[in-house]
């Protein structure tokens, strides 16, 4: 039995045995710091998502790769260190090119988990879209590239029966990713394959035919924060009397409706909103322009050509508030899937090498009515200013509706864990 | 021929890995499939991880590089000394494009990061032989001459010293008389512990740049309980700007080899290995001849300097082309034949380095002055420099002066007279410490340059590297430079180095671009204090540390570059730019 240990973290005394891994004397204590590269078994622990960053001593370090001994002061809450661990969870998000609702793992996923857990409804950084394939060549697994954050867990814990690695980084810098052996990966027993699934904290691991069968609110992550008081946004703002008619605009730009479809989904509850709200230039009320200055503008979509961007500019101009409504919106979302590829190889596959299209009789459209096309897909907040951001695709609609209250009239409001999805 | 020391310890054999890629790499010109696949099978791992291994350094490769592969340096010194028509004379006469091999086999052209010959850019490595002072007229001849079957190692350059400027009187610790062996007569005497003592009195601290007290390290490692030590030196010398540690091994390896004895004596262990990096191919059989000489005498093998029961020897290891290898753990990773990713601080290399058992690792110039500090004395050695700050330093210069070179300064020299001495007419923004450390305005001249003060508020600290630029150049072209830098030169493992130095690459397009204001400045700055908050090893802690200054100090600046109609609810976009591939469809 090792010696115990006087330890303070946040202040609160905490007795533990000498050596023990910071993170896990934090776990058993009940105090919740983010995590997704540390896995109890590894060691030395991995220690490259950089996440579960504190003040260790006063010195900023990860929580993961530090031994407790006698008088270690740990700081973990301060709104600095927060801010610090969600930037780099925003980081991972604007590093690979994550498309939650068209992933595999979206629900169980340690990343998205995370993004939950710390609130994050939009990056701070620009998205990269780094160019990256899918590898289909391993005969057991798909190895989606685009969704790895480089933990290591598979590298240093997958082996053949012979001890062979079967995962190895390949590269270095912003080129580096996880390569496959494909010789070693054929001789995985299905159990290790799933094994290797299960450990890859996001779903760039994906083993063939292998369903992950939670339907959508029975998932891992759908329903229970693990922070046991999750601090919930509450501003505390006075009601105003109502007393006129709050004036809503939405738009949908290259987006897919979904978010307009949601925001109908309160059900008879849109009466009540009908009562306190009158909705401008919408495609619900199908005004094509402005006719008078608006409260709240509702953006759903981002920006893929030259119109876009003119509406958007013009809802700027006309709104008080804009609030980027769903995934598109915030930064790109699924036609952002194009970005990584050359616009002209984007448009002769859709207009010219399609198997739908007859050889030689088709053109790409080019008129000067028709709006012109961008090189890529632009979140709303590269074109201009957005004051708030609903995540979710699409975001459901009680989400919607208590944001746009609480914008509108201060309404006290709380986003529950389950609420708060980015699928 | 005295005997070479019977080594009781064998290194294992995967600790061979970089050599063996190395002798594919020369041999073939490259790493083939057959190459790499004997490779796994006789370490006995998969084939992806030698891949991994491969990929991760950049002299190796997996394709061809022509009979005659050139690397050209890319670093900022090179740019302002005429990268760009260098590169384009290149491209001309070989026939290549940079990053390709011309048709037929015969040329590469590739990039490369300070290859440390700052002082006469712009050059280049032919087959790993330097070439300097390039000029379009010196390029085509070269190439001429390879294209008659001349080769390059008899027509290549052997780059001077230039040593510029030494301290009076008898106060140079480095460029003192030398005799071999003179340090060495003293060890026995003085006994480890005396040593250590020694080193302690003179106040040696690391001069690889992070300025950690010398004895500390060695006190440590000679505490530890085990079977086998290590002393290892860094002679990796990536950090752009700098190249003292080229200086020294070229005329003064024996110092550093008495120096890493020295250490091996102090600390009780039997095998040293140099670290050198691969841009320093061309210096290799100078040092094993140094080493040669060494064992010849006595110095190095069994019972050295009859002391009995000493043994110890050295070897060399090349490294491949990878400016974090020079971060001690990534040493040791990539010594141990891995790829060169730092490892974590869950044990230090005292405790546990190289194949887990307690190295020391030091630069070049730590071990010639630990060297000399036996020789001379710790009193002598304290009689230059200031009090807290002891004794001399290398600098490299240069950049826009008129004597680029080292300056073996004492501790304590202003900014001011050093810009004096070097012949730097019109400064406006220096770098120090390479761009990993500061820059300063001509406005801060006065400053001292020395190792006090930590936060660096009134003195300033240089770890070897010192770049003058003039009015005429562009400080966001500067700091691209760098950021392009870190972003190849990043293992890749952590996310803030990682997706953080290719953010702030971003960005800074962005600010050349004119579509930037004070608030993205502020931001950039954040994101930097980000990356060196969070970052696991000192290559991003840093990476950001030049542009976070500059920010600062150079704000007018930026602020002259501002979009002047923003209004901060429209932002500035160029919708031409944005259609400028769309419109290609426009007939
Ligand atoms: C990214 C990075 C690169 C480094 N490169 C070198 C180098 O090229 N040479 C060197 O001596 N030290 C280098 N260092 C510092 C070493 O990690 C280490 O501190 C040094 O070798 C210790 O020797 P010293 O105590 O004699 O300075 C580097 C550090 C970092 C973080
Ligand atoms: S579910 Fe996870 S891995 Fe999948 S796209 Fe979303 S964040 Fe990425
Ligand atoms: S594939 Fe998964 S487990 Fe492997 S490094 Fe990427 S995120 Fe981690
Ligand atoms: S800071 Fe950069 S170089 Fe250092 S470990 Fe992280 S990714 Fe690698
Ligand atoms: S959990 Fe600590 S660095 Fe990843």
């Amino acid at each position: 039995m090792a010696n115990l240990v006087n330890i303070k973290i946040d202040g609160k005394n905490i007795q533990a045995p000498e050596g023990k891994n910071l993170m896990l004397v934090a776990r058993e204590n009940g105090i919740f710091i983010p995590s997704l590269c540390y896995y109890e078994h590894i060691e030395p622990p991995l220690g490259t998502c950089r996440t579960c960053t504190c003040k260790i001593n006063g010195k900023y370090g990860p929580a993961c790769t530090e031994k407790v001994h006698e008088g270690l002061t740990v700081e973990v809450d301060s709104a600095e260190l927060i801010d610090t661990r969600k930037a780099l969870v925003e980081m991972m998000f604007a590093e690979g090119n994550h498309i939650c609702p068209a992933c595999e793992k979206s629900g169980n996923c340690d990343l998205q988990h995370m993004g939950y857990e710390l609130g994050i409804a939009v990056t701070r950084f620009p998205h990269l879209f780094k160019d990256r394939i899918i590898d289909y060549k391993p005969s057991r697994m798909v190895m989606e590239h685009n969704r790895c954050i480089k933990c290591k867990r598979c590298v240093e814990e997958v082996f053949t029966d012979d001890g062979k690695r079967v995962f190895n980084y390949m590269n270095r810098g912003n080129e580096t990713f996880v390569g496959v052996d494909y010789i070693q990966e054929a001789k995985l027993s299905e159990a290790q394959a799933i094994n290797a699934m299960k450990i890859c904290p996001t779903g760039a691991i994906i083993v063939r035919g292998v369903s992950m069968t939670a339907p959508f609110g029975d998932r891992e992550f759908d329903q229970q924060s693990t922070q046991q008081k999750k601090v919930l946004k509450k501003p505390t703002l006075n009601r105003p009397a109502i007393t006129e008619k709050k004036i809503i605009a939405t738009v949908s730009l290259a987006g897919c409706f979904g978010c307009h479809m949601s925001m109908l989904d309160i059900d008879t509850e849109l009466l009540d909103v009908i009562e306190l709200v009158s909705f401008d230039k919408s495609p619900l009320t199908d005004f094509k322009q402005f006719t008078t200055r608006c409260h709240i503008g509702l953006v759903e979509g981002g920006c893929c050509n030259s119109e876009n961007v003119e509406t958007l500019r013009k809802f700027r101009e006309h709104c008080d508030i804009l609030v980027a409504l769903g995934e598109c919106s915030v930064w790109g979302g699924l036609p952002s899937m194009r970005n990584s590829i050359p616009l002209s190889e984007c448009l002769e596959e859709a207009y010219l090498n399609s198997v739908t299209n007859e050889p030689g009789g088709n053109i790409i459209p080019y008129h000067e009515d028709l709006p012109k096309i961008l090189d890529r897909v632009y979140a709303c907040n590269e074109i201009v200013k957005i004051d708030y951001y609903i995540p979710g695709c699409p975001p459901s609609a009680n989400h919607i509706w208590k944001a746009v209250k609480n914008l509108l009239w201060g309404e006290e409001y709380s986003i529950l864990y389950s609420e708060f999805k980015y699928d | 021929m005295p005997e070479i020391i019977s080594k009781k310890f064998q290194e294992p054999p995967r600790t061979q890995m970089l050599n063996k890629l190395w002798q594919f790499q020369q041999e073939r010109g490259y790493i083939d499939d057959d190459a790499l696949k004997g490779l796994a099978t006789e370490f006995g791992i998969s084939e992806i991880e030698v891949e991994g291994v491969i990929s991760f350094y950049h002299f190796f490769h997996r394709k061809p590089t022509g009979k005659y592969t050139i690397y050209l340096n890319n670093s900022i010194v090179s740019e302002i000394k005429g990268f760009q028509r260098i590169m384009e004379a290149f491209e001309r006469e070989t026939g290549a494009t940079f990053g390709t091999v011309d048709r037929t086999g015969t040329f590469g052209l590739f990039l490369t990061p300070c290859i440390g010959l700052s002082d006469q850019e712009p050059a280049a490595l032919i087959n790993f032989y330097p070439f300097t002072n390039l000029n379009a007229i010196k390029v085509k001849d070269i190439i001429s001459r390879l294209k008659q079957g001349v080769l390059p190692e008899s027509i290549c350059d052997a780059p001077s010293d230039n040593i510029r400027y030494v301290p009076a009187e008898d106060k140079s610790v480095f460029f003192r008389k030398y005799q071999t062996g003179q340090a060495l007569g003293k060890m026995e005497s003085l006994g480890p512990q005396g040593i250590i003592e020694e080193i302690k009195k003179s106040e040696l601290a690391g001069r690889g740049g992070a300025f950690y007290p010398t004895w500390k390290k060695w006190e440590a490692t000679r505490q530890q309980p085990a079977s086998q030590k290590f002393v290892v030196c860094n002679a990796d010398e990536g950090e752009p700007g700098t190249f003292k540690d080229r200086v020294l091994m070229n005329s003064y390896a024996g110092s550093m080899i008495g120096g890493m004895i020295i250490c091996g004596y102090a600390i009780g262990a039997t095998q040293g290995i140099i670290y050198l990096r691969g841009e320093y191919w061309w210096l290799k059989s100078k040092i094993e001849a140094a080493l040669q000489e060494f064992r010849v005498i006595g110095f190095l093998g069994k019972n050295i300097c009859d002391i009995k029961g000493f043994d110890f020897d050295i070897r060399i290891q090349m490294g491949a082309g990878s400016y974090v290898c020079g971060e001690e753990t990534a040493l040791l990773e990539s010594l141990e034949g891995k790829r060169g990713e730092p490892r974590t601080k869950w044990y230090f290399p005292v405790e546990r380095g190289y194949l887990q058992y307690p190295t020391v690792i030091n630069n070049v110039e730590t071990f010639c002055a630990a060297e000399r500090i036996i020789e001379m004395g710790a009193d002598a050695f304290r009689e230059s420099g200031i009090p807290g700050s002891p004794g001399t330093k290398l600098i490299s210069v240069s950049g826009d002066c008129k004597l680029p070179g080292i300056y073996e300064i004492e501790w304590g020299m202003t900014v001011a007279e050093l810009l004096e001495l070097c012949g730097a007419e019109d400064p406006y923004y220096i770098q120090v410490s390479g761009p990993s450390g500061e820059c300063i305005t001509v406005k801060e001249k006065f400053r001292r340059i020395s190792m006090l003060d930590l936060l660096a508020r009134k003195d300033i600290r240089c770890g070897g590297s010192f770049m003058i630029f003039n009015k005429q150049r562009d400080i966001v072209k500067i700091l691209l430079n760098f950021s392009a830098f870190f972003k190849e030169e990043s293992c890749g493992i952590c996310t803030p180095c990682r997706a953080g130095n290719f953010i702030i690459q971003r960005k800074l397009e962005r600010l050349q671009d004119g579509l930037f204001n004070e608030a993205d400045l502020q931001e950039l700055k954040s994101w930097g204090t980000l990356m060196k908050n969070t970052s696991r090893c000192g290559l991003g802690k840093t990476a950001a540390n030049s542009l976070i200054s500059a920010i600062d100090k150079f704000h007018d600046y930026f602020v002259a570059r501002f979009d002047k109609d923003f209004n901060g609810l429209n932002l500035k976009f160029d919708m031409a730019a944005a259609t400028a591939d769309y419109e290609k469809y426009k007939s």
